[in-house]
Formats: structure tokens, sequence, C-alpha cells
């Protein structure tokens, strides 16, 4: 065996561990690691900033289902991607960072760029490490990217002191893993599948409540046949928008705060929800004691402590979301073979004509002003549903939920647990650089924007082309509707002058191209140009209605129930969300 | 609802870091720990921790799969009450003068304490058992003034021959891990 240093043991071992690209920023702790990297086939992607480049490889990892890398240096570099590893630790998102320390000796000394990074990422990363000898690094790169990946994915960290990576070593990549306390249940147990089973094979008014989860198990397809075997409606939530084609005649769309009236209504009117790889998060549940009163609950999920944590269950399965569904499927044919089954048709019928009743609603007037749903829904038309899709977080995120169509797996990237502003544009770098064949529109704010806007250097140097569309509605616009709605319009801090910056030409000083749209017939046309674009990045300042609130919406901590259907409630304004008033006297439910 | 407290004996890596990825679980998710105890096991590359929670039903349950979720942690046992031995060792620095000396000593010897320092002015009494009778014995010297006192935190064991066992060393082949 050959004496390497341990830089060149942890790139053969990320080499080994089948990473092809690392998204970071080089800096004095973690430089020894940067020498090796020019002879090696791993792709790095340089960043402007540590948070960009946790951000780019979440946005990798989503699209791909790969672990994503990210490398960063001791101290500030390390704290910048506190933010991102939170946010991959909230999703679920495999994510493997790697970074440099202060040498083991002055190590607690309070050096230059010294932080305790393992400590600080502790509540947020799944597992991390602190490597403090050359030769256990294969093992802990092993380790790291199989938890990564494996069970519920999530974060880990790697921190590795300068003089570690500077000592002599050898490399040899371990043949077995062992990790005695890390055994996640991937097969889901027998008795509680056929007890599902059967819940499934009793309930009248049934509903898929379909969660992140089997994104992240890859289970698309086997989702879609356990669906159409039972016959019963899908919502899928903000994490698992795709996985279910919204084209099909079952799907009700997204559920939650901001979710459509019939995915909602159809969880409060449930007698079972069929809840896989979801976790009952407060933005789905609103006012937990009155969520889908009447639902039994199936929970299936890999995490057993996500089980019972919020809402009590009825039948609870532990496993991997895509042995799980098999095997559900197989359960209840098996029933269905022996006893037959539920006639569904009126619980469709009437979910259906929730869907038909209460549509999302907006009107585009002809003279204007943009309205931002009218921007998202271009660009569904524009892209026929089959370009992976990115957000940022706030107003922009649900439109972009609601109305573009996700038809695609893996297609929808976000961040939905921590919410975190800025995601947008480093995680459609990071998407493309996963996906290259498939374009990228990354629908942002202008308040989002401007909290990485930086990486569009990164993306036009390495000629990774994707599109930004800033619904400029120059305001932090989702704290502004609550301001609106629950501060009695006092408007605080939350004004962002539209023409400051100038998108446009800060675009064109990243060597982007930029376009700006003020009116709503130059929308198509210019998306048009915009996809065309495939040698840089492109942004377009869609300068968009700033009083437009996001609805429906249920207010924080309220009951499902008392979903908010659009900004007027006079009866006129109504019949026009609802036409189906016109002809029924009486509300029905609600 | 009024909270009981359990007693969770845990094994767990005997490594740097442990200690601290457990504590902040525990403050980080709103848990509250009653007693907390770290020491070796028979193997030396295993540590126990026995934790005291203050907890009802379903939050335990909450807590042990949280727990479960540390990589670090290798087993966990709830221990009921009824069938472990708890022990738990303070050692009390109590006031002294000659007229009060012999009734403390007493006092002590009923608890099957020792008397581990004298000074002319202070008894160091060390006291082991059950942490009910830790505090019984420390109300008891209350009013004799207790100048300074320590307790080390329960530590306990279930009854019988069957014990918690660190899960036997089962490398698993990396090509097994991607297959799966």
């Amino acid at each position: 065996m050959t004496t390497v240093t341990g830089a060149h043991s942890l790139i053969k071992s990320l080499e080994a561990a089948g990473v092809g690209v690392v998204f970071g920023i080089p800096g004095g702790a973690i430089l020894p690691a940067y020498d090796p990297l020019l002879e090696s086939p791993i792709r790095h992607v340089l960043m402007r900033h540590e948070q960009g480049a946790g951000h780019a490889a979440e946005g990798y990892a989503q699209v791909t289902g790969k672990a994503g890398v990210c490398m960063a240096t001791s101290g500030p570099g390390a704290t910048n991607l506190v933010t991102p590893i939170a946010d991959a630790f909230m999703d679920s998102v495999p994510l493997v960072a790697i970074t440099g320390q202060v040498p083991r000796p002055v190590i607690g000394n309070d050096a230059f760029q010294e932080a305790d990074i393992t400590g600080i990422t502790m509540p947020i990363t799944k597992h991390n490490y602190k490597v403090m000898e050359p030769d256990s690094i294969p093992d802990v790169i092993a380790e790291a990217f199989h938890i990564a990946t494996s069970g519920r994915p999530g974060p880990v960290l790697v921190d590795i002191p300068k003089d570690v990576l500077q000592a002599p070593t050898s490399f040899s990549w371990p043949s077995s893993i062992n990790l005695p306390g890390y055994r996640p249940t991937v097969h889901p147990n027998r008795r509680q599948i056929r007890a599902a089973a059967e819940l499934i094979g009793g309930a009248r008014r049934p509903v898929f409540y379909v969660g992140g989860g089997v994104h992240k198990g890859r289970a698309a397809d086997e989702l879609r046949r356990l669906v159409e075997t039972v016959g019963a409606p899908v919502v899928t939530t903000l994490m698992a928008r795709g996985i279910f084609p919204d084209d099909h005649e079952l799907c009700l769309g997204m559920p939650g705060m901001h979710g459509n009236y019939a995915a909602v209504t159809a969880m409060q009117r449930a007698d079972l929800l069929i809840t896989l790889g979801a976790r009952f998060d407060d933005r789905v549940t609103g006012r937990l004691d009155a969520f889908a009163p009447d639902a039994k609950i199936i929970h299936a999920d890999i995490d057993p402590a996500e089980i019972g944590k919020n809402r009590a269950v009825d039948v609870p399965i532990v496993g991997d979301a895509r042995l799980t569904i098999i095997e559900l499927t197989k359960a209840v044919l098996h029933l269905r073979s022996n006893h037959g089954h539920a006639d569904l048709s009126e619980w469709l019928a009437e979910a259906n004509s929730w869907s038909r009743d209460y549509p999302l609603y907006y009107e585009q007037p002809a003279d204007g002003p943009v309205k931002p749903q009218h921007v998202v829904d271009s660009f569904g038309a524009a892209t026929a549903g089959e370009a992976v899709v990115v957000t940022g977080v706030g107003q922009h995120q649900m439109w972009a939920s609601q109305l573009m169509p996700c038809n695609n797996p893996y297609s929808f990237v976000t961040s939905g647990g921590l919410g975190t502003m800025g995601f947008g544009v480093p995680a459609a770098l990071g998407a493309k650089v996963g996906r290259p064949e498939a374009p990228v529109v990354c629908i942002d704010g202008d308040g989002c924007f401007q909290m990485t806007a930086q990486e569009l250097a990164t993306a036009t140097l390495e000629k990774i082309p994707f599109t930004v569309a800033i619904l400029n509605n120059q305001h932090l616009g989702m704290v502004r509707q609550w301001q609106e709605l629950f501060y009695d319009r006092r408007y605080s801090a939350v004004h962002l002058p539209p023409e400051v910056p100038d998108y446009v030409r800060l675009a064109e000083a990243y060597g982007a191209v930029g376009y700006r749209v003020t009116e709503p017939d130059e929308v198509e046309t210019v998306i048009d140009k915009a996809l065309s674009v495939d040698d840089r990045p492109c942004v377009i300042d869609f300068r968009v209605d700033p009083a437009e609130n996001c609805f429906p919406m249920i207010p924080a901590g309220a009951s499902n129930d008392d979903i908010i259907l659009g900004p007027d409630p006079s009866p006129e304004a109504v019949l026009k969300v609802r036409p189906s008033l016109l002809e029924e006297p009486a509300e029905k439910g609600a | 609802m009024a909270s009981t407290c359990h007693t969770l004996s845990v094994l767990v890596d005997n490594k740097p870091g442990v200690l601290a990825r457990i504590s902040t679980m525990f403050a980080r998710r709103g848990f509250n720990i009653d007693s907390l105890a770290v020491g070796e096991t028979e193997d030396p590359s295993v540590s126990r921790m026995t934790i005291a929670v203050l907890a009802e039903g379903s939050p335990v349950e909450q807590i042990v799969k949280q727990l479960h979720k540390v990589i670090n942690v290798l087993r966990i046992a709830e221990l009921p009450h009824d069938n472990t031995v708890e022990r738990e060792l303070a050692l009390i620095k109590v006031k002294v003068d000659a007229t009060r000396r012999s009734e403390i000593i007493e006092t002590a010897e009923i608890f099957r304490g020792k008397v581990v320092d004298m000074d002319p002015e202070a008894l160091v009494i060390e006291v082991t058992g059950a942490p009910e009778k830790i505090t019984a014995f420390e109300e008891l010297m209350r009013p004799y003034e207790i100048l300074e006192m320590a307790r080390t935190g329960r530590v306990a064991l279930s009854r019988g021959a069957v014990g918690l066992k660190a899960p036997a060393i089962r490398p698993v082949p990396i090509e097994d891990l991607t297959a799966s």
C-alpha cells in the first residue's frame, strides 16, 4: 500500500463513494484537500458563498437521489453551511458536508478561523464526525455516505483538521461498514400491512396523504400502481409534488395552508388517511385537534419517531416507502380477491366536485398589472410540465406549487421544512448539474433572489444554464400579506424598491441574460426567449402586481375547515370562485 | 396530566461527544432529564447511561424513538421500577458541634450511611440507596444545616440474569448497503 496524504485519502474516498461533483469554496484549513482535486475526475464547482454550495448540493441531491456533496473551510466557511445543513435536515435531503478544521494541536485554543462545527451542527445533522486520525478517513467517508443516503436520508458533516489532511496515511476503501447503532428498518411488518389493507378495504372515504418520503424512496411508479388499485384520491404535500402526476384524475393537488380547497377538504372529510412518508406537519394539518376529525390513520414512514409524534395512529408501518407500497398493493389485491371492494365512486364524485367548484382562481386583466399567477401559468404552458421547477420561499413558492403542472417525480425542488429564503438560485444550479438534459426553471421572489443572487456568477462561468423568474412584487410578499390580513395593514419593513437593484443590469453584470416584463402580453414571448438560452443563466424581472395575495389560505393555528378561498368575501366575488353556488342554494359543508 | 419518572438504561458507544449528542437532543426536543449518570460497562467500548426522565406515557415513547436515532446509541431499555435495582450515592457535608455529633451519626447509621470525613465543625456522610432514601436522609439532615451536597444521579440494572447487551459487531458489506 502506498503512502498518501490524508487529503489524497479523502479525495480517493469521495471517488470511491461515487461522487461526481463537489460544490465548494476553498480556504486555509481545507487547502490540502484542494490540491489532489486537480488530478481527480471529480468536478468541483466553485461557488461564491458556502450557503450556495450547500443549497446547490441539495438541489443536486433532490433531482438525482444521490448524496449531494459540499466542501468548505473551517470557521466562517463551515458556519456558512449551517443554513443548508439545517435545511437538508428538515427536508431529509442526503447531503455530505466536508469541512476543514484548524490543526489538532490548536483545537480549543480559539485559533484563527476556528469554530466548533461538529458541536454547532449536532442538532441539525443526522450524524457528524470530527476526524482525528488520518487512517480513519476512508471508513468515515464510507459511513457518512451510507448514513446520509439510507434510512431517512439527511445531512452528515465530516470535519477534518488541516494536519490530518497533511499527515501521511494509507488509503484503502473499506469492504464493509460497522455501525451497530444504526440499522434502519426497511422491511414493513406483514401484520401491519395486512391491518392497513383491511382498513383500506373497509374505508368509504379514503385519501392518500403522500409526503416527501415517497420521493426519497423513489417510489413514483409503485405509488401509482397502489393508488390506481385502491382508486382513492391523492394529495401530494409540498415535498411530494410530482411524485403522483397532477394531471391524473385521482390527484387533488397540494394540501395545507395554501393548498387546494379539494385537497384540504378531502382530508377533512376522509374516513381514512393512507399516509405515506408524510409527517403531519403543522403547515398541512392546521390546528391539529381539528384535522381530519373522522379519519382513521395509516401512517407509513421509515422513521419510527414520526409515527404518533403529532397524530395518534391506527396502523403504524415502519419501513422503506417503496417496499411498503409494493407490499401494501399486494395485500390490497389479495384481500380484494376474497372480499371484493368498496364502491368509492360517490366519494370520488364528491372530491371531484370540490376540484371543479373551488378551483384555484385569479384574473389577469388585459391591461395589467401582470399577475404573478399568470407568469407561473405561462411557464407551466411553455415547459409543458417537463421542466425541473425550483423555488425560493414565500408567495411565489406557493404559486409555483399550486400552478406549475407537476407531472414528473423528482422535478420539484423546494425548501419545505426550514423555509429557507435564498434557496432557489443555488438549488437550481445544483439541479441543473444533476439533470443537465432537463430545462430548469427557478420561480423566485425579489426578496429571495437577493439573498443568493451571486451564484449567477458561478452559473455563468461554469456554463450552467437555467432560467430565474423573479416575481418582483416589490415586497417580502408573504410577510406583506400577513401584515395586511393579520396586522391591520400596518406594513413594517417589507418594501423592496423594484428598481434597486436593477435586476436586468445585475444579471448582465454577472454575464447572464436579463429581461424585464411589465405588460401581460409580453409574458409568453419573453418566457420563450428565456427558455431558448442554453449557454448561461437567464433572469427575468417580472414586475407583478404587488397587492396580489396567495389564496386559498388557512390562517396559522386555524382549523382546516376555516379555509379562506379568496380576498373578497362579497357575493359577486365568491360566485366567480364558486360557480356551483348558482345552482345550489346552500353552501355545502365547511 | 401528572408526569411520572421513567428510568432509561441506554448503551452507547464510548466515544467523545456522545454525551453531548444525547443531552442536546433532550434539550432540543424539550424533554426533561431528572438525572443522568454515565460510566463504562463491562465492555470498555460501551458506556451505559442511566437517564431518569420526567414524562407522560406517550412522550416516553417519543424520547426512546428519538434516542434510537442517535447513531451512537446501541440499545435502550426502559426499566420498570418494580423489577429494577436503583441506586444513587450522595455525599452530604453537615455542620456539627460536640452536642449534636452523636445524634447525626446515629441517624446516618439508621440509613446505613458512613462518615467519610470528620472535622470539629463538619461531617461528610456517604449514603447510598434508592433516590427516595437519599432524599429522605437529606430532609433529616436539613435541620442541622447542610453545608454542601453532591449526588451522583441514579444508576440502575434490571433484576435477574437477563440484561441489556450491546449488539454484536456485525459489519455489513458495502455492496449489500448500496443494493438496498
